[in-house]
């Protein structure tokens, strides 16, 4: 489904990823690990087409396209989902209205029909019954106000109603007891699929013992240097990163 | 951020939509201002000998009176021997008598400007007294307002058929000599609207005037009058619109509301003035005196205005509190794009016991434009219990604009309740890509922040227009990325 090969990339002067290759196929879930400044961020937003990153070499295909060629946008609507790190603010901006308008853009896409209000009311309520989230919530703001855990869990929304064929989550553990860890947990869980791929950014262990990965990699410096199965990821937790960066040089 | 700046140059290349000029014969006076002018424009509309003699004591008051400068504003000097200061569609001498024989021309007009007069005014139950340059020409909706007592017609006509009305209301709330622009309309405006609503009637409709300027180097001098008489309401609607010039046009309008005890006033403007294009060439002058007078117990007079046109904007919709518990309202969004400037805001003016007042101020300034709220709230000794509460807000996108904020707060009396609050905000490239990743176009996301921004004056105007006004803005800011 996703096929990242020698991926090289930068922000302004720094060259951030250095050669990345990775292959996700449907059904499978990835996690992606590793120290602070790594590259995971960076992956997650060339992924999802952020202007600020300029990729410099190799290439990224998705359900056989060219990514790299597609606007963020286009992106979106050909089913790429970013669970952002930090989700912005948008004031003023209902969240069901945000949430309706990115729905039918999708659907439009699809040559569907917009969704209409009822079921899309329908629809959203379930998804947040689901997440454990207050209707009222559709009447925000977009994360107006929000805490850092309703800021992930209204991510986690987003994704349930667009269910998309790629997710990528960007540290959406960060920040959140274990009540909110449980519920995002839950919702990505139920999204996994034979036809979905999701890809885990994450610095920590723990939210792999709620979402159990398929395989994964340990991103250092702009590149893969190991990957496995979820035994790795016990490893990291124990020994930390350091064993691998130089069993990797060494 | 290179890519932001980018995108938003593209901001500059939207286009004016209402850029047509309509060809029809218009019946000018050569340009220039002098008594002679000002005697002509009253004699073409059979005016009594007092309205001629108001209007020659303005003219002389205006002679004497220097064009404002405190405004942050940047415009050539007005060279007001070159305007022009009468226009009507040649069909002046025999005004038609119903819309069928109205020149199609100009019903066309008004069909691009989206306000079909017999088919969709009818259906939206508005009445339209539409002023195509300085003549009313048609109006419609008059039997059945006539019916309730209401009189809604053009100036010129209340003149002929009210005269005590005019003469008792005309001139109240905006004095000839209140200021520069106001002397100068009020020696040569051509006409406008006219509303007279009877005691405790609640007008069944809401009324619509239509304002655009078309023939070249006119000035616009329109003046409206609205009287609500005791425990009476009305609602108003008022749309504008100008062809592209590239010369400058000078509009110079008043609008005098009074309301009397127990009476409410609700005046809703969507002003899209030609705003001139990208290099600031052409464009509308619009300096614009609009103030309601509380004059009665429990009175309520209400602006809601969503403006993005003209080249420069001047222009303070102010209510006098006078009565005991009178409330006074003003939601604006004000949109500067390119290099149009405004300058404006409002003034609340506390008079009477236990007045209240509300301020709501949006302000979103993209392109090169600058923007300045200027707000006034005074207080005065006898207006015990005086509340305002203001709430001014400017949204930026790019960094080649500016707003400016300058409250002016005058309180005279202790017990006075007085709230400030003012914000600035932009539209970031992380909001941008946020909803782009969601599979939202940067347009439509521009669009979408930009209305959630607007949302609580929006919800001021009536269902009709808020509509039209939020399509207005995504209009004026389209192109405003990517």
């Amino acid at each position: 489904m996703l096929e990242i090969k020698n991926l090289k990339s930068r922000i302004g002067d720094s060259e951030i990823l250095r050669g990345l290759s990775l292959s996700v196929n449907a059904g499978e879930v990835h996690a992606i690990m590793g120290p602070n400044g790594s590259g995971k961020s960076t992956l997650a937003q060339v992924v999802a087409g952020h202007e600020d990153y300029e990729v410099t070499g190799g290439s990224v295909t998705f359900k056989g396209q060219d990514l790299l060629e597609l606007e963020p946008e286009e992106r979106a609507r050909n089913g790429i989902f970013l669970g952002f790190q930090y989700p912005v603010e948008i004031p003023g901006v209902n969240n069901a209205y945000l949430l309706k308008a990115a729905l039918n853009a999708k659907r439009k896409h699809h040559g569907l029909d917009e969704i209409d209000a009822f079921e899309f009311l329908k629809l959203a309520k379930e998804k947040m019954a689901t997440l454990g989230m207050d209707p009222k919530f559709l009447n925000r703001g977009v994360n107006e106000g929000f805490s850092g855990g309703e800021k992930k869990r209204n991510e986690i929304l987003q994704m349930a109603m667009l269910e998309p064929e790629l997710a990528i989550l960007d540290e959406t553990d960060s920040g959140l007891d274990i009540d909110a860890l449980k519920a995002v947990a839950q919702g990505v869980n139920s999204l996994r699929g034979p036809e979905r791929a999701i890809i885990l950014v994450t610095h920590y262990q723990r939210l792999l013992d709620y979402i159990e990965p398929d395989f994964v990699h340990v991103l250092s410096q702009g590149q893969i240097i190991k990957s496995g199965d979820k035994t790795l990821a016990h490893e990291l937790e124990e020994k930390g990163y350091d064993w691998v960066r130089e069993a990797a040089t060494g | 951020m290179a890519t932001e700046s980018e995108n938003l140059e593209g901001l500059v290349n939207r286009r004016y939509e209402h850029g047509f000029v309509t060809d029809i014969e218009t019946e000018s006076l050569p340009p220039g201002l002098d008594e002679n002018v000002v005697r002509a424009i009253s004699a073409r509309k059979n005016e009594p000998e007092w309205l001629l003699e108001w209007r020659l004591q303005a003219y002389r008051q205006w002679l004497e009176m220097k064009e404002p400068e405190w405004a942050h504003l940047h415009y050539p000097k007005i060279e007001y021997d070159q305007i022009s200061y009468y226009a009507a569609p040649k069909s002046d001498e025999d005004r038609p008598k119903s819309l069928d024989e109205v020149d199609p021309k100009l019903l066309e007009t008004y069909d691009k400007l989206g306000i079909p007069l017999h088919e969709r005014a009818r259906l939206a139950g508005v009445a339209v007294d539409a002023v195509f340059d300085s003549v009313s020409v048609a109006t419609t909706f008059k039997d059945k307002l006539a019916d309730a007592g209401v009189i809604f017609c053009s100036f010129s006509e209340a003149v002929i058929e009210h005269p005590e009305l005019v003469k008792q209301y005309l001139g109240s709330v905006v004095p000839r000599r209140d200021n520069y622009f106001a002397a100068l309309n009020s020696a040569v405006f051509s006409d406008g609207s006219f509303v007279y609503i009877p005691k405790g009637v609640r007008c069944p409709m809401e009324l619509s005037t239509y304002f655009r300027i078309n023939a070249a180097n006119t000035g616009q001098f329109e003046r409206t009058l609205i009287v609500a008489d005791e425990g009476s309401y009305v609602s108003y609607l008022e749309g504008c619109t100008a062809p592209m010039r590239d010369e400058n046009q000078l509009h110079a309008a008043i609008v005098e509301l009074v309301a009397l005890d127990d009476a409410e006033i609700k005046y809703s403007t969507v002003q899209n003035w030609y705003p001139g294009d990208e290099n600031g060439v052409g464009g509308i002058y619009n300096f614009v005196t609009k103030r309601g007078d509380c004059r009665g117990r429990n009175s309520k007079i209400s602006w809601t205005q969503v403006e993005t046109g003209s080249a420069i904007t001047w222009k303070y919709p102010s209510c006098l509190l006078r009565g005991e518990n009178s409330v006074g309202e003003f939601y604006s969004v004000a949109v500067t794009n390119n290099r149009q400037q405004a300058d404006t805001g409002t003034k609340m003016i506390h008079i009477g016991r236990n007045t209240r007042s509300t301020i709501v101020s949006k302000g979103i300034s993209a392109g090169k434009a600058q923007q300045s709220y200027r707000g006034l709230v005074r207080v005065m000794p006898q207006a015990a219990g005086a509340r305002n509460h203001t709430q001014c807000d400017s949204l930026l996108i790019g960094k080649d604009c500016g707003a400016h904020t300058f409250p002016y707060m005058e309180i005279k009396h202790p017990s006075a309740k007085i709230e400030h609050e003012a914000t600035t905000s932009k539209i970031s490239a992380d909001q941008l890509f946020y909803c782009r990743q969601r599979g939202i176009s940067e347009e439509d996301a521009v669009n979408m922040i930009v209305n959630g921004f607007c949302k609580e004056v929006f919800k001021e105007l009536p269902m009709e227009f808020a509509v039209e006004a939020q399509a207005l803005l995504n209009v004026s800011l389209e192109g405003a990325v990517g």
